[in-house]
C-alpha cells in the first residue's frame, strides 16, 4: 500500500512537472505571437479612458515598458503572474482573474452538463452499436454519429436555436438568466433552464466521437480470445457485455473522457457565442476582437491548465483504476 | 480398452467446415479447412488429435462448441451422447455438459480477479467447490484474488484447467494444452486429464506434440489437411511403424528425434489447394493410378481406422 502510494506520488509529480514546463512553453509562444501582432495595447487602454495627449500617452508608454526589449517584457509579465497578478482587462477595467473566475464558474456548468451529457450517452450508444456490429441499430446510430461530428457546432446551435426557441418557444433565446432579472433573485431551475439548449449543442458535437470511439473498442473487446472462452463456458451475449464488455472498455472510455476537455472548451467558445452565454468561451471572442491583450493571454493561459489538467486526471485515473499498471511489480 | 458397447460422449460424423472468402478478384469463393472427418470419443478415455500447424484441429474445437465466425458453413454432424448437436443446443451445453480448457492466459479477461473469474456465471456461486478444486490442483488460496497478469505460466494452466472442472462437464475439449511449458509441467496437466478419464469424463486433446499425445492418449487421431487420416491406439504409435497403417503415420513416427528424426519430402496442402484424390497422395511413396483421382474413406484394419486404399 505504501509502495503504491509512492509510486503514484512519483508519478503525480512528474506529470506535475511536465504540466508546468507545458504550460511556460505556452506562456511563451502566446506572449510572443502577441508581441508579433499589429495590435497596440496602448492604444487599445487610451480607447477606454478617453482622449489622451501626446505626453501622456508618452507617459503610459514609459510606465508599461513598451520600448523595453520583448524577454524583458515577458520575464516581467511571468513574475507578475507568478504573484497571481493576470493584469487588468482593457475592456472591462477589472483584474484579469477576476473576470476568468466568474466567467469560468458559468462555463463550468455548461461544459459539465455537456460532458456527462456526451459521455453518458456517447458510451450508452457506442455499447449498443459495438453489440449489434453491422445490424440494423448500428448502421443507424453510426450514420447519425457521422453526421453529428461532420456538422459545425455553431450551425447546430443555431438549428437548435431555431427549432426549439423560435418555432416551439420551449427554450429561451440566450444568456444564463432571464432578462431584467436581478442576479441574486435568479433561481437555479431558470440557471438550468437556460442552460439547456447550450449544454445540449455542447454534447451534440462531442458525443459522436465518444460514441465512435466506444463502438471500436467494444468490438476490439468483443473479438478478444477471453470472450471466446466465456462463450465457451456457455455466457450469452448480455452477460459477457456486462462481465466483460463494459469492464474492458471503461478504461480507455474514461481516459477519452478526461481527455476530451480540449474539444469541449473549443467547442464552448463556439456554443457560448451563439447563445450569448456569459462564459469563458464568450470571453475569448470578446478579448480577441477588441484586442484585449490581458484578458486573451488570461484565458488562453487558463485554457492550457484546464485542458492540462484533464489530461493529468486520466492518466492518474489509468494508475488506480488499471491493476495491470497498480500492481505491476517492477 | 474396450469401449465399443457404450454410447459415445462425442460423435463426429462426415464433418465438413468452409469458410466463404472473397479473393482478389472479389469473387467469392469456399475453402475448404476441414473435410469428411469422423472421429468418436468415449467415456473415460483420452483421444488425441494430433496434427502439425495449419491441419485445421484448432477448429474441430470451435465446431463442437459452436463457435466458428460466421461465415463458416459446416456439413456433417455432431453427436453428443447420441444426440444431434444443433446450434442451440450446443448453446445449452456449453460450458455445462462439453468444456474447453483454451490455450493460454489471455483466455482469462485480464481485468477479472481469478476467483470470481473460475466461479462464472453459476448461481449460487461454487466459490467453496472453486476453493476445494484450487488445493487440489495446488494452487493456493490466495490465487482468487489475483488478476491474470499475476499468475505464472504453471499456474495460469492450473486456472484454465479448473474452469472445465467446475463446470462438471463429461466431455472436456483441451486445446493445445501444454505448449509453452516444461516438460514437468505438461506431464502434471497430463495427469490431471488422465485423472478427469478416470472419472468417466471424455477429452478431446488436441495438440501438435505427438511425443505426450503417443504416451498419454487411450487413441490418437492423426490429422492432416483438415481430415483424419488414420485412427489408432496409442500402443500402436509406441510399438513403431510395423503396428501403424498410414503412411503418413509411420512418417510422423519416424520424423520423431528418438526414431531417427528422418524428414518427409513435400508440404501439408493449403486450403484451397487441396489435391483431389487422397490428400496425402502428393507426398505418398505407396501412391497408385486411383490415389490421385478418388478421395479414400476410413475403414477398418487391424483394430484400428486408416484413410487409404491399399493399407492391410
Amino acid at each position: 500500500m505504501k509502495e503504491r502510494l509512492f509510486r503514484l506520488g512519483s508519478a503525480l509529480a512528474v506529470e506535475i512537472l511536465k504540466m508546468l514546463s507545458l504550460l511556460l512553453a505556452v506562456s511563451i509562444i502566446a506572449f510572443a505571437l502577441v508581441s508579433a501582432s499589429p495590435v497596440d495595447p496602448v492604444q487599445q487602454y487610451i480607447l477606454g479612458i478617453g482622449p489622451v495627449s501626446e505626453e501622456q500617452r508618452a507617459e503610459i508608454e514609459e510606465y508599461w515598458g513598451v520600448d523595453d526589449p520583448p524577454v524583458e517584457r515577458y520575464l516581467n509579465w511571468l513574475s507578475s503572474l507568478l504573484k497571481g497578478d493576470l493584469g487588468v482587462s482593457s475592456l472591462y477595467r477589472r483584474p484579469v482573474g477576476d473576470i476568468i473566475g466568474e466567467r469560468f464558474a458559468n462555463s463550468l456548468a455548461l461544459m459539465l452538463c455537456a460532458w456527462l451529457f456526451s459521455g453518458g450517452i456517447g458510451f450508452a450508444l457506442g455499447c449498443v452499436m459495438g453489440i449489434n456490429r453491422d445490424r440494423w441499430p448500428d448502421r443507424i446510430i453510426k450514420k447519425i454519429c457521422y453526421l453529428l461530428s461532420s456538422v459545425p457546432t455553431f450551425w447546430l446551435g443555431l438549428l437548435l436555436l431555431l427549432i426549439f426557441s423560435v418555432w416551439l418557444q420551449w427554450l429561451p433565446v440566450g444568456f444564463s438568466s432571464p432578462i431584467g432579472v436581478l442576479d441574486s433573485e435568479v433561481h437555479l431551475w431558470q440557471r438550468l433552464y437556460h442552460l439547456i439548449l447550450p449544454a445540449l449543442t455542447l454534447s451534440l458535437a462531442s458525443f459522436a466521437n465518444i460514441a465512435l470511439h466506444t463502438r471500436q473498442k467494444l468490438i476490439d473487446v468483443m473479438e478478444n480470445e477471453y470472450v471466446l472462452f466465456a462463450r465457451a463456458r456457455g455466457e450469452g451475449k448480455g452477460t459477457i457485455l456486462r462481465r466483460h464488455g463494459l469492464r474492458n472498455i471503461l478504461l480507455p472510455a474514461l481516459t477519452l473522457q478526461f481527455g476530451s476537455f480540449a474539444e469541449l472548451f473549443g467547442g464552448s467558445v463556439l456554443a457560448e457565442n451563439v447563445f450569448s452565454y456569459p462564459g469563458l468561451g464568450s470571453a475569448v471572442a470578446e478579448a480577441g476582437l477588441n484586442s484585449d491583450i490581458p484578458l486573451l493571454l488570461g484565458i488562453t493561459l487558463f485554457s492550457a491548465l484546464f485542458v492540462c489538467v484533464g489530461n493529468l486526471i486520466a492518466d492518474l485515473l489509468y494508475r488506480v483504476v488499471d491493476p495491470r499498471i497498480r500492481e505491476a511489480k517492477r | 480398452m474396450n469401449t465399443t458397447n457404450d454410447t459415445p460422449l462425442l460423435r463426429v460424423s462426415d464433418f465438413s467446415v468452409s469458410f466463404q472468402m472473397y479473393d482478389s478478384a472479389l469473387e467469392q469463393k469456399e475453402l475448404k479447412v476441414i473435410s469428411d472427418l469422423s472421429l468418436t470419443v468415449y467415456p473415460g478415455e483420452i483421444v488425441a488429435v494430433a496434427g502439425s500447424s495449419g491441419s485445421g484441429k484448432s477448429l474441430l474445437a470451435s465446431a463442437v462448441l459452436g463457435l466458428l465466425p460466421n461465415n463458416a458453413s459446416i456439413g456433417g454432424t455432431i453427436a453428443y451422447r447420441g444426440e444431434i448437436l444443433s446450434p442451440q443446443r450446443q448453446k445449452a451445453l456449453r460450458g455445462k455438459e462439453i468444456a474447453l480448457v483454451p490455450q493460454s492466459v489471455a483466455y482469462l479477461d485480464p481485468l477479472m480477479k481469478i476467483g470470481p473469474q473460475v466461479d462464472g456465471t453459476k448461481k449460487p456461486l461454487p466459490t467453496q467447490k472453486r476453493r476445494k478444486i484450487f488445493s487440489r490442483l495446488g494452487l493456493p488460496e490466495k490465487t482468487e484474488r489475483l488478476y491474470p497478469f499475476a499468475l505464472s505460466g504453471g499456474m495460469a494452466r492450473r486456472v484454465l484447467v479448473s474452469t472445465a472442472l467446475i463446470s462438471d462437464a463429461n466431455l472436456i475439449i483441451a486445446d493445445e494444452p501444454t505448449p509453452g511449458m516444461t516438460l514437468e509441467q505438461a506431464l502434471e496437466a497430463l495427469t490431471i486429464f488422465r485423472e478427469m478419464a478416470k472419472e468417466g469424463k471424455g477429452i478431446l486433446l488436441i495438440t501438435h506434440d505427438i511425443d505426450l499425445a503417443f504416451a498419454f492418449a487411450d487413441r490418437i487421431a492423426v490429422f492432416y489437411a483438415g481430415t483424419t487420416l488414420e485412427i489408432a491406439p496409442s500402443k500402436d504409435f509406441q510399438t513403431g511403424p510395423e503396428a501403424l497403417r498410414h503412411p503418413y503415420s509411420q512418417a510422423l513416427w519416424r520424423a520423431l528425434p528418438q526414431n531417427g528424426f528422418v524428414p518427409l519430402s513435400g508440404f501439408q496442402p493449403y486450403a484451397g489447394h487441396l489435391p483431389a484424390g487422397c490428400l496425402f497422395a502428393p507426398r505418398c511413396p505407396y501412391k497408385r493410378e486411383r490415389c490421385e483421382k478418388e478421395a479414400p474413406s476410413m475403414r477398418n484394419v487391424r483394430g484400428g481406422e486408416v484413410r487409404c486404399f491399399y493399407v492391410t
